[in-house]
């Protein structure tokens, strides 16, 4: 067999043009779906100008803006009371004391397998039904107050959430963990807040950053008991002038708190995290 | 009349009334969940695409109503389909109200954030797939759509069964929701019990052991599912 060999080198070719895009089924689709979103997008921006009345936003804004801080600042207090009450129930749901681990389980499953709207009302308008027994000991001035009822609701309901995020990340440390601490002669206190917990927040950083998100949105349902959140101040608005601006403007406050505590978690958790990065 | 007079069956107790509230909550989440899981699974099919515009499009889907309250959407939902088509009837003449029926308003709300988790859910599980399961099917000469309906969507199940049970209690909760734009359910019953009996926490406090047992009921029937599911993995 004869090898064929070329005595000259062909001269260097151009790059092939690039093919041009064809318009497949899911360009098409695509293309077309976002045209939807811009329209929609246009389409809401122009009604909202056509709709832009000084007197509303004169009337409106700064309710909205208090109804903003309502909100921000029931679920702040009730996350950060929330934190501290999952602690406790962490370790009892960790111990080996059947009764203790009962009680915490009981707790957590009630909290999480009920609507937060149920709990809510179990507290506020439940509550209500003790009213003698409530006076006699003396608590009744806290329970008459809507305000007060839906702190104590979501602090119970963000402490067992936060309860099983807490033990989750505190199991995912490895016992060896614990024997290192103990082998350097450290206290199990000692162990668990400079060996074990460090490590335990880094696995909880994200399940708190959605838990945060997840009270934000769940903490509407006090618009039902005349708290005058965010949401409340929009039913009133949409109440009083049948204007469905009103309920996309609290649209866009919802989105821009979200988005934002999620944006700025990423960068915390990324900034946390760096020394596991490569 | 004592706690117990109050549930009994019939005219003079509520808990044939409450019974219906739970029939009303089990069949809204039951309904809502085909729509659901179908909507999802077309977003996660379109945010793995490699087409950019699709995939954009899908995430602004899922960033709108994830972000939302639950509650907001059921409104916007309830009120703008009623000015919506109220609106498009006297463009085309016809004059008089409309009512919205809740049950409709309230699936379609659920249903819109109950897909945007469950995209979620999907697309976590297509990526747990490995690309060799595509080439084995190319390799086999199956179609896309035969390789998807056989070899891809058995093991996508099984991914994201654990991810969809969670959804699913989500769901059966986020339907007390639907109670405030007036669906007669476990809430709505329960609270109007309360109010004519003036026996809030025992009212509350069954719906509270409603939806705990309908979350036990779910539990025992997804662990089932899901030993159903697994029942073709080989056991080391």
């Amino acid at each position: 067999m004869t090898a064929i060999v070329r005595q000259t080198l062909l001269a260097p070719q151009p790059a092939p043009p690039d093919l041009a895009k064809q318009w497949t089924r899911t360009r098409i689709v695509g293309h077309g779906l976002m045209a939807v979103w811009i329209l929609a997008g246009l389409g809401m921006v122009w009604w909202l100008i056509g709709a832009w009345n000084i007197e509303f936003v004169d009337r409106y804004l700064p309710r909205y803006l208090a109804g903003l801080w309502t909100t921000l600042s029931l679920v702040a207090i009730s996350i950060v009371l929330g934190a501290a009450l999952s602690l406790p129930l962490a370790f009892m749901r960790m111990s080996d004391n059947p009764v203790l681990g009962g009680i915490a389980y009981g707790y957590v499953y009630f909290f999480r397998g009920t609507p937060l709207l149920a709990q809510l009302f179990l507290i506020y308008y439940g509550f209500g039904t003790f009213r003698a027994e409530l006076e006699a000991v003396g608590l009744w001035w806290f329970f008459r107050d809507a305000w007060n009822c839906a702190l104590f609701a979501f602090t119970l309901n963000t402490a067992a959430y936060q309860a099983e995020i807490l033990r989750g990340a505190i199991e995912s440390v490895k016992p060896g963990q614990w024997e290192g601490g103990a082998a350097l002669g450290l206290r199990p206190l000692q162990t668990f807040r400079k060996i074990v917990l460090p490590q335990a927040m880094i696995v909880a950083l994200r399940p708190y950053g959605n838990e945060i998100i997840l009270m934000i949105k769940g903490s509407a349902v006090v618009a039902l008991i005349t708290v005058f959140d965010l949401m409340a101040v929009t039913r009133r608005a949409f109440s009083n002038t049948f204007d469905f601006q009103t309920y996309i403007w609290a649209a866009v406050f919802y989105l821009v708190i979200v988005e934002t505590v999620r944006i700025l978690w990423n960068r915390l958790e990324k900034r946390l995290t760096r020394h596991q990065q490569r | 009349m004592d706690a117990l007079g109050y549930l009994a069956f019939g005219d003079t107790g509520w808990s044939d009334e409450i019974a219906r509230g739970v029939l009303v909550t089990a069949s809204l989440a039951l309904v809502t969940l085909p729509v659901g899981l179908a909507i999802g699974f077309l977003l996660a099919l379109a945010k793995q695409s490699r087409e950019e515009t699709l995939r954009l499009a899908a995430d602004i889907y899922t960033t709108i109503f994830r972000g939302l309250p639950e509650l907001l959407t059921i409104f916007m939902v309830y009120y703008g389909m009623q000015i919506g088509i109220r609106q498009a009837s006297l463009a085309l003449g016809f004059e008089g109200g409309f009512e919205i029926n809740a049950f409709v308003a309230g699936m379609i709300a659920l249903a819109v954030v109950f897909s945007s988790f469950a995209s979620e859910v999907f697309l976590s599980a297509f990526r747990a797939i490995p690309h060799g399961q595509y080439e084995a099917g190319d390799a086999l000469g199956l179609t896309r759509w035969q390789t998807m309906r056989t070899i891809i969507a058995p093991q996508l199940v099984r991914i994201a069964l654990p991810g969809l049970g969670n959804l699913w209690l989500i769901l059966l909760k986020d339907t007390a929701y639907i109670s405030v734009i007036g669906l007669s359910d476990i809430m709505r019953q329960a609270g109007i019990a309360a109010r004519v009996t003036k026996e809030a926490f025992l009212f509350f406090g069954i719906a509270c052991l409603l939806y705990l047992v309908l979350a036990i009921l779910s539990s025992i029937v997804f662990s089932r599912i899901e030993r159903a599911a697994r029942r073709s993995e080989v056991r080391a």
